[in-house]
């Protein structure tokens, strides 16, 4: 055998691994949805009997149930049959080389500092070091082995680790919670599955960015992350590079359990599509997050970075089971032009002396709509639960809106609650002062505006958290004046 | 270096500036006084850049360039300062932050590489130092909490930072105590230089006394109607401005 059939044996080989059976690779459904698209989907993961049967049920829920309303955001209802439910994952590179990519979508990677190499793999160039990313995946998967952790697509997880996933998929959001999580039960196409195995401390960040094809699973993803007994990890989903898609609705559920002691810390940096200056196109992401801590003294924490999508519409959730347990949630929300985030938490305290704490900044510019929307529920059984909640939002224009919707249901008197709020604006008289020490109106609106998410981009992973910075640069440009 | 030419400024129908002429030449100090609502501040902001006020007429020459066709930021990186008669606050940034990037701005501007972490640090200190500005003040949100003194004096701070060639100073004396006072100024007087001006807007005799202007211009109804050395200062400050008034038949 040549060299190079070796090494497309290899690689074939290895896109398998991540999930992709080399032979559905060229197929596609046609759009609509009903149970047969289902068994499709199925069918072509190589699933097992119980997997369809779940997804059907799930299914079966989903009709019943309506597109809810009660966001503050506007669209159109969305025709499920005209989504197509399942696309083989891209084999071919869309371009040859980099100079046939839109330059716009150029210049932001330049912006962000992304690496020539990255670029052509996101852009979809054909690149010659995929070996390369694959012998970094190996390693990477070698040390996680040693460990005894799963990282894996879910798909994978399902044919390998069926005991866990049948213990846990659903378990902290089950396919009725909401009208997208049932519909991601019922077609979705792919995700990660993480497993931590007792005291065991992931000696990396796990980040989606080191799946291969993470790019083809955007539209219904599925994610699972167990932590078992003292153990700790760090998840980092989405990457700061914008992420063009054909498919306008996106609606992923990611699921995580934390048992005695063990701690998920989870970020993501959200940069969808968002639709043109104009507000047409964009993204819908309706996304259902939400984290069990299980176990006593156990930590799920939440950091976002949502630039990205026309229609942002999440609540990353904490419910709080395990007495001492610690939830929390850092969020930054940027909205410009027309797009519009309707994004919080929600903090259930049912061990005793649960503790969580909630910082949420909101930014808006152009023509946008940016709202906070938390619950922080105490059941009786909650002993001394606390919870700080901070939620700012700043307005770079008089065009756009903050809002605020904190709910509070608080059924134990030992609870402390405490909530604050800000809304401030960016003056023409603070610009002034910024223009007059020498800086232009957008350094100083990338100045402010980094001030103001300090402490959220704290809680990010150092490189994630500098490229998070610059990220919000290119998403407010032109936002004032 | 600035040559204002019969300037006519004014917001909405309002006019506030009725034919205003006033030359400074580098190493000068000018100082301003005048009524309240003059247009002294209106002054300062449109040599700034504010984009508040409509120019109907006249001139801004800066180093003969016409900077009325500059942007604020522009103008700034060209060496124009505005220590402001009301510092706004930027919650978040610190002042260390906020001064790094307008230094930077303005080195870029002169083809510099932006200043090193040490340089910088060693320039913060040599500053603070001038206008005895404690630490603690620079890691702090800009202006935020800061008393009213306390604003001021960074003010002259940044003014020491950026080494502007042209600075005005708007009642930065007031809302600051008697040493305070005497501090900005012998930091005021230690940036002097022979390529540097400034025009300082006063009510008050007092501040003249630390910083010695070579010209005191008296400013009435949106126009320069008096202009002598410093003892113009001293008579102001004895008579009021109801001779001037008279003089000039309002
Ligand atoms: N943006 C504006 N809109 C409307 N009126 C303005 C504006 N700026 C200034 N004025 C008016 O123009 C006049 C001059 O104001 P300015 O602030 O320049 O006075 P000043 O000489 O600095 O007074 P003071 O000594 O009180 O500081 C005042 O009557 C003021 O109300
Ligand atoms: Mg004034």
């Amino acid at each position: 055998m040549s060299d190079q059939d070796t090494i497309l044996d290899e690689h074939i080989a290895g896109e398998y691994k991540y999930g992709f059976a080399s032979d559905i690779a060229q197929e596609t459904v046609a759009a609509g949805l009903s149970e047969d698209t289902v068994r499709f989907i199925s069918a072509k993961k190589n699933e097992p009997e119980w997997m369809l049967e779940w997804r059907l049920t799930a299914y079966r829920q989903w009709l019943k149930m309506k597109q809810p309303h009660w966001q503050n955001v506007h669209f159109h209802d969305i025709n499920f049959q005209d989504i197509i439910y399942y696309a083989a994952p891209k084999k071919k590179p869309e371009y040859k080389s980099l100079d046939e990519v839109d330059p716009e979508l150029l210049a932001v990677y330049d912006k962000l500092g992304l690496p020539k190499e990255e670029q052509k793999i996101l852009a979809g160039v054909a690149v010659d070091f995929v070996m390369d990313s694959e012998s970094v995946i190996t390693t990477y998967k070698a040390t996680l082995a040693e460990k005894g952790i799963i990282f894996c697509s879910i798909s994978e997880a399902i044919r390998e680790h069926p005991a866990l996933v049948k213990q846990y998929l659903g378990s902290v959001v089950p396919p009725r919670d909401n009208y997208y999580s049932a519909l991601n039960s019922a077609v979705f196409s792919d995700g990660s599955f993480v497993y931590i195995p007792k005291g065991v401390r992931c000696p990396m960040e796990l980040s989606t960015y080191f799946r291969i094809n993470a790019q083809n699973t955007g539209q219904f993803e599925r994610t699972l992350i167990i932590a078992e007994e003292g153990s700790y990890v760090s998840y980092l989903e989405g990457c700061t590079a914008p992420m063009r898609d054909e498919n306008q609705l996106h609606a992923a559920v990611v699921e995580l359990v934390t048992m005695d002691n063990a701690e998920i810390k989870y970020s993501t940096v959200q940069n969808w599509y968002p639709g043109d200056k104009e507000g047409k196109g964009g993204i819908y992401n309706f996304v259902t997050k939400r984290g069990l801590c299980k176990g006593v003294n156990s930590k799920i924490s939440w950091t976002q970075v949502e630039t990205g999508s026309a229609i942002t519409w999440k609540y990353p959730s904490c419910i709080l089971k395990g007495d001492n347990s610690i939830g929390e949630f850092y969020s930054v929300a940027v909205t410009n032009n027309y797009q519009q985030a309707d994004t919080g938490t929600k903090m259930i305290h049912i061990g005793k002396n649960t503790r969580s704490r909630i910082v949420s900044k909101g930014i808006s510019g152009g023509k946008s709509q940016n709202s906070y929307r938390g619950l922080v529920q105490v059941a009786g059984t909650a002993e001394n639960a606390y919870n700080f909640s901070q939620c700012d939002s700043l307005l770079l224009g008089d065009k756009c809106g903050a809002h605020t919707f904190p709910y509070l249901e608080i059924k134990n008197k030992s609870a402390q609650v405490e909530h604050e709020a800000t809304t401030s604006k960016i003056g023409e008289d603070l610009m002034f002062y910024c223009n007059q020490r020498g800086l232009t109106s957008e350094e100083a609106v990338d100045m402010i505006v980094n001030g103001y998410c300090k402490e959220v981009f704290k809680q990010l992973p150092m490189e994630f958290a500098v490229e998070a910075q610059k990220l919000l640069s290119i998403s407010l440009e032109g936002s004032v004046g | 270096m600035l040559h204002i030419k019969n300037l006519h400024a004014r917001v909405g129908d309002k006019e506030i500036l009725k034919g205003l002429t006033l030359d400074i030449n580098p190493g000068e100090v000018h100082a301003i006084m005048g009524p309240n609502g003059t247009g002294k501040s209106t002054l300062a902001s449109i040599i700034a850049g504010k984009t508040d006020y409509e120019v109907t007429a006249g001139e801004i020459l800066f180093h003969g360039k016409n900077i009325l066709e500059m942007s604020a930021d522009e103008r700034a990186r060209e060496g124009i300062f505005l220590a402001f008669q009301y510092p706004v606050e930027i919650p978040g940034v610190s002042t260390t932050n906020f001064m790094k990037a307008a230094l930077n701005a303005k080195r870029k501007h002169q083809g510099l590489e932006p200043i090193t972490a040490k340089d910088f640090l060693k320039l913060m200190n040599e500053k603070r130092q001038l206008v005895e500005l404690d630490k603690s003040y620079l890691s702090r949100s800009i202006n935020e909490g800061f008393s009213g003194g306390e604003k001021k004096r960074n003010e002259i701070f940044q003014m020491a930072m950026l080494e502007p060639l042209f600075s005005v100073m708007d009642e930065t004396d007031s809302g600051l105590d008697i040493d305070a006072l005497r501090i900005v100024a012998e930091g005021v007087n230690k940036l002097r230089n022979k390529d540097n001006a400034f025009l300082v807007i006063t009510h008050y005799q007092r501040l003249l006394n630390y910083i010695v202007p070579d010209f005191v211009h008296v400013m009435y109804d949106g126009r320069i109607v008096k202009t002598g050395d410093k003892n113009l200062a001293l008579r102001m400050e004895e008579k009021g401005y109801d001779w001037i008034k008279e003089e000039v038949g309002a």
